[in-house]
C-alpha cells in the first residue's frame, strides 16, 4: 500500500517556499561532481532543468527521440507565458496569479504548488530576457503584454505567435552551452523505455538508439522524467506527431502512482478536422481570442446554408450572428477559460448551429478588430498565425472568419509528485506537462510554458538537492549490476514480442480506432454508460493490437513503425486508465464533463463534499484493476466556489 | 468541394548510411488535395505495410511548421515549390493531377543520410553549442525591464530568432554553406544588449565550428533566402561578417 504524502511544507501559504529553501538539505561543490543525473525529455521543463543542474556542477545525461532537444513540442506553444510583474500597472499579483490558476483549475489543484509557480513566475522572464528571448516590447524598450483566457489582468508575456519556440531555443541554448562545457551529455534519437530500480529506488534507464536499435544501459543517482503529456492517446491532437506517455507510463508500472488521468484540455480553437487522413490538428492560438469573435449564425436555415454552401459567413448580418460567448459570459466573453468555451462550441454544433462542410466549426472573426485597428496590426500580432491558416484551410482569415473547433491539447493529469516534484518512487522526479502538478481540472493559457521551466530552472534544482544530500557516498553503478540487466533484457523482450505479432494491421490503423473511441466517449462530455462502453471497447482494441499489428523490419535497425507500436501499446493502456478515472470521478470539473452533473445552464458541477481530491492510481498488475489513492486536498486559502465567468 | 488527383512518386530509398541508396516509384491514386504533402506519404506508407513492405523512413514531428523536423528535397526544391512553408505544411493542392513528385533527402556534406530520406542534422547542435547563446547561468538575473531594447531592434532580433533549424538552407546552397543559420543566431544576439558583450567572441567561434563541421563557404548566391520556411534574411549574413570581421582585426 503506497502512502499518499504530499509533504506540504509548514507556514502560511506565501512563506511555505521560503520555508522549505531555509530547511532543506543541500549538496556541496565537491560532492555536486560525484552526482550524476539522468533527464529525459528536452523541452522546456527537461532542457531547463537539465541546464541549469550542468551548471550547478551536477553531471547530467539528457535524452531526448528528436533529432535536437529543439524540436521538443515546447517549441510549438504559440501564445505567451504568464508572469505575476504587474508591469501593466492593472492589479496583478503573485496573489492574484495564484488565485486565478487555482480557480482556473476547478479547484483541483493543489495551493502549495501553485503558490510557489505564482512566486517563481517573476523570475522566469528575468532568465529568459538575460538568455536574450527577444520578448515583444513597447516603442519605450519596456515588455508588452496581453491577456489570455481566464484572467482580467495582462499578465501574458510573449514573442510574436512563436512564444514557446523562443523560450525552448533559449532552454536549449543554455543547455547547449552546458554540453560544451562537458557537464552534460547529450543523446539524440534515443528513447528510454525502462526505468531500472536498486533496492527499491529509481537508478537508471534502459533506453534504445532510435539510429541502430541497440538497447544502452544508464546510470543515474536520480531520474527526472520530463516527457510532456499524453494527449495523442485520441490519435487527433495538437500535439507533435511523436508526443507520447510512454515514459509515464513505464514510470507507472515501475510504482509511480498516476494522478487524475482524466483530466484533458480540450482547446476551443483549433482548425477542423478535413478527412480521414488526416495526422494531427492545428492549434491557432489563443491569444486570438484576444482580437478576434467567436459566433455561429444565429438562424438555423443561415447554418444550414453555410454547410450547403449556399451562403458565406461575410454575407451574414451583424444581427443574425449570436456571439454566443459574449452572450452567455459578459464578464469574460471570448476570454473564458478553454473548457468553457470548448463546451459552448459543442453546445451551439450539436444544437444545429455549427458551419463549415460537417457542421463541426464556430466562426472566430477579426473583422472588427481589423475595422477598429487596421490590418497591419492585426498582421504585427498574429501574422504568422494566419499564414499558417491560410497555408493549411485555403482561406484568407483577414477578408473571411477562421473556423475553428475543439481539439485536444494537453493533459493536466500525469505522474503524480510530490511538493519537490518527487513521484512515489525514490529518486524518480518529474517535471512539466508530464507530472500532475498546478493546473488541477483546467490549465489556464500560457501557464504551461510558466509551469515547465518553473519545475526546470527554479524549483528542481533545489529539490533535487534535499535527495541527492543522502547519496553522497552512494558509488556510481558501472550498470554490469543484475538490475540492468534485468531490466535490459525486459525491454528486449518486449520489442520481439511486438515484433513477432505479424499480423494485419498498422500501427496507426489501430491508434485511429483507439481515437475515436476516445473521442467519442472520453472527450468532450462524458457520461456513465459511455465510459463503460470506452473501456470494453479499449479491452477489445487491446486485443487485436497485441493479436493482430503488423511491424515490418527488425528491432535491431531505426524502424519508425516499431517505435509508433511500443508508444501505442502504451496509449491503449493508459487510454483504459482515463475511462476508469472519467467513471470513478461523479462529479463535473475543468476539462472533465459528466453530463450527469451540470446546472440548468449547462455549466459543470462539481462534487466537493465527495470529489476534492486527487485521484492517484496504482498499478497492480498487468491484468490487475489499479488502486485508487486519494491525496485530499485542503484549501488553507482560496473558498471553494462554483466558477464563474459571468 | 473536395478534389483528389492521381500522382507518381519518385522517392530516394536508402537502407541505412552505407548502403547503396536508389529511386523508388510509387502509384497512388485519388489523393485529396487538402491534404498535407506529409499526410500523402501516411498513405504510401500504409500503403507499403499492407503491402509487407517497408515504410519509407523520414522525418517529421510537430506538422505545424514550427520544430524544423520535417525536410525533403520536392521536386528540386528543399520543403517543395510553396513558398515560406514547411514540408509539412506543403499542401497537396499545389501538385497537378498526374504529376511526377520527386523526393529526395537533404543532400549536403553536412547532413549524412542516416536512413531513406532522413539525415543527420547534429552538426547545426555542434554549431550552437560552440557560442550559440548568452553565458548566463540560471538565476540572479536583474529585473526584466532593467535594460530597455529599442522596439525595432527587438523585432529585428525576433525575425532572426524565428528560423527553425531545419537545414534548407544548407540544402539549397550549391557551396552547402551554413551561413543563414549561423548568422540568424548570432544577428538575433547581437542586436540585443545581453548578447552584445560577447557578440565577436560568438561569432568567431560559431564560424570555426562551421568549417570544422564541413560546411562550405558563402559566395552570396542567395538561393538560402529564397529557400528558407521562415523568410531568414540575407542580411543576417552582412552582419555576422561585420562582427566576424571585428573579432579578425581584434586578433
Amino acid at each position: 500500500m503506497v502512502k499518499i504524502d504530499a509533504k506540504i511544507p509548514e507556514g502560511p501559504m506565501a512563506q511555505k517556499w521560503e520555508n522549505y529553501k531555509a530547511n532543506q538539505k543541500l549538496v556541496n561543490p565537491a560532492n555536486k561532481r560525484k552526482l550524476d543525473i539522468i533527464v529525459v525529455g528536452t523541452g522546456l521543463a527537461g532542457a531547463s532543468a537539465a541546464a541549469s543542474f550542468g551548471e550547478m556542477g551536477f553531471n547530467v545525461k539528457v535524452f531526448t527521440i528528436q533529432d535536437s532537444p529543439r524540436r521538443a513540442h515546447s517549441i510549438a506553444a504559440q501564445g505567451g507565458i504568464n508572469a505575476a510583474k504587474n508591469y501593466p500597472n492593472d492589479g496583478d499579483s503573485v496573489y492574484r496569479l495564484f488565485y486565478d490558476t487555482v480557480k482556473g483549475g476547478d479547484y483541483r489543484a493543489r495551493e502549495a504548488n501553485v503558490h510557489r509557480l505564482a512566486e517563481v513566475s517573476n523570475s522566469i522572464i528575468d532568465q529568459c530576457v538575460a538568455q536574450g528571448v527577444p520578448f515583444a516590447r513597447e516603442y519605450g524598450g519596456l515588455l508588452d503584454n496581453r491577456s489570455f483566457g481566464g484572467a482580467q489582468v495582462s499578465r501574458t508575456f510573449y514573442a510574436k505567435g512563436q512564444t514557446g519556440q523562443q523560450l525552448l531555443l533559449g532552454a536549449y541554448q543554455a543547455l547547449m552551452r552546458q554540453v560544451n562545457a562537458g557537464s552534460v551529455k547529450l543523446y539524440t534519437r534515443n528513447e528510454m523505455v525502462e526505468i531500472v530500480m536498486v533496492d527499491g529506488k529509481a537508478r537508471g534507464i534502459i533506453s534504445r538508439n532510435l539510429v541502430t536499435g541497440k538497447l544502452e544501459r544508464h546510470f543515474g543517482h536520480a531520474v527526472v522524467l520530463a516527457t510532456g503529456g499524453y494527449g495523442n492517446t485520441f490519435f487527433l491532437s495538437t500535439n507533435a506527431m511523436g508526443s507520447n506517455g510512454s515514459a509515464a507510463w513505464k514510470a507507472y508500472k515501475k510504482g509511480a502512482m498516476f494522478a487524475n488521468p482524466c483530466f484533458a484540455q480540450i482547446h476551443p480553437t483549433c482548425i477542423p478536422v478535413h478527412g480521414e487522413f488526416q495526422s494531427k490538428l492545428t492549434l491557432m492560438s489563443e491569444s486570438l481570442r484576444n482580437d478576434g469573435r467567436i459566433w455561429v449564425p444565429k438562424k438555423k436555415e443561415d447554418a444550414e446554408a453555410i454547410r450547403a454552401g449556399k451562403l458565406k459567413p461575410t454575407e451574414i448580418a451583424e444581427e443574425d450572428r449570436d456571439y454566443y460567448l459574449e452572450r452567455r459570459y459578459p464578464a469574460f466573453g471570448n476570454l473564458v477559460p478553454r473548457d468553457v468555451a470548448s463546451r459552448a462550441a459543442k453546445e451551439r454544433c450539436d444544437a444545429g448551429y455549427g458551419v463549415g462542410n460537417t457542421g463541426l466549426a464556430v466562426y472566430l472573426d477579426f473583422k472588427s478588430s481589423i475595422d477598429r485597428l487596421g490590418s497591419d496590426a492585426i498582421k504585427a500580432r498574429y501574422g504568422n498565425l494566419f499564414q499558417m491558416y491560410e497555408k493549411i484551410v485555403d482561406d484568407n482569415p483577414y477578408e473571411t472568419p477562421m473556423m475553428i473547433y475543439p481539439a485536444i491539447h494537453y493533459t493536466m493529469g500525469g505522474i503524480w509528485v510530490d511538493y519537490e516534484l518527487q513521484t512515489s518512487v525514490p529518486g524518480l522526479f518529474s517535471a512539466g506537462e508530464a507530472n500532475f502538478s498546478d493546473h488541477g481540472a483546467n490549465r489556464l493559457g500560457a501557464s504551461a510554458l510558466m509551469q515547465g521551466l518553473a519545475d526546470g530552472y527554479f524549483v528542481l534544482p533545489y529539490t533535487i538537492q534535499n535527495y541527492l544530500a543522502d547519496d553522497i557516498a552512494t558509488p556510481r553503478m558501472t550498470t554490469e549490476e543484475k538490475e540492468f540487466e534485468e531490466a535490459e533484457k525486459a525491454a528486449k523482450g518486449h520489442f520481439e514480442k511486438l515484433i513477432s505479432i505479424k499480423g494485419n494491421r498498422s500501427v496507426d490503423s489501430i491508434h485511429k480506432e483507439l481515437g475515436l473511441v476516445m473521442w467519442d466517449f472520453v472527450g468532450m462530455a462524458r457520461n456513465k454508460e459511455g465510459l463503460q462502453e470506452a473501456i470494453e471497447k479499449i479491452q477489445a482494441i487491446k486485443k487485436e493490437f497485441w493479436s493482430n499489428v503488423r511491424i515490418p523490419g527488425s528491432e535491431e535497425d531505426m524502424n519508425i513503425e516499431l517505435e509508433k507500436a511500443a508508444r501505442l501499446a502504451d496509449f491503449i493502456e493508459i487510454g483504459d486508465l482515463m475511462a476508469r478515472d472519467a467513471l470513478h470521478r461523479e462529479e463535473s470539473c475543468g476539462g472533465h464533463f459528466r453530463e450527469e452533473f451540470q446546472t440548468e445552464e449547462g455549466e459543470a458541477l462539481r462534487q466537493d463534499d465527495k470529489f476534492a481530491y486527487s485521484g492517484c492510481w496504482e498499478f497492480k498488475g498487468d491484468d490487475q484493476e489499479p488502486e485508487l489513492h486519494k491525496e485530499e486536498l485542503k484549501f488553507e486559502v482560496v473558498k471553494l466556489v462554483q466558477r464563474n465567468y459571468k | 468541394m473536395e478534389n483528389s488527383i492521381n500522382i507518381k512518386l519518385k522517392v530516394w530509398r536508402q537502407a541505412g548510411p552505407k548502403a547503396k541508396g536508389r529511386f523508388e516509384t510509387y502509384e497512388l491514386s485519388n489523393i485529396s488535395t487538402d491534404s498535407s504533402f506529409l499526410e500523402m506519404f501516411d498513405i504510401l506508407n500504409e500503403q507499403l505495410i499492407n503491402k509487407g513492405e517497408e515504410p519509407v523512413a523520414f522525418d517529421h514531428d510537430c506538422r505545424e511548421g514550427i520544430c524544423g523536423m520535417c525536410s525533403l528535397y520536392i521536386n528540386g526544391r528543399p520543403h517543395g515549390p510553396d513558398d515560406d512553408v514547411t514540408t509539412c505544411q506543403l499542401h497537396m493542392r499545389k501538385f497537378k493531377d498526374g504529376q511526377t513528385i520527386t523526393i529526395e533527402p537533404w543532400r549536403s556534406a553536412g547532413f549524412p543520410v542516416i536512413k531513406d530520406l532522413i539525415v543527420d542534422r547534429t552538426a547545426f547542435d555542434q554549431i550552437i553549442a560552440s557560442g550559440g547563446y548568452v553565458s548566463v547561468n540560471t538565476g540572479g538575473i536583474p529585473d526584466a525591464n532593467a535594460i530597455p531594447i529599442p522596439k525595432p531592434d527587438a523585432d529585428e532580433a525576433m525575425d532572426a530568432a524565428s528560423c527553425i533549424g531545419c537545414g534548407a538552407c544548407v540544402a539549397a546552397c550549391k557551396n552547402g554553406s551554413a551561413m543563414l543559420f549561423v548568422s540568424a543566431k548570432v544577428s538575433q544576439m547581437a542586436l540585443l544588449p545581453q548578447g552584445r558583450v560577447e557578440a565577436t567572441r560568438r561569432a568567431k567561434n560559431m564560424v570555426a565550428k562551421m568549417d570544422e563541421l564541413g560546411f562550405g563557404n558563402c559566395t552570396n548566391t542567395g538561393a538560402c533566402e529564397v529557400e528558407c520556411p521562415k523568410g531568414i534574411s540575407l542580411a543576417n549574413i552582412a552582419r555576422l561578417n561585420r562582427e566576424f570581421l571585428k573579432a579578425s582585426l581584434q586578433d
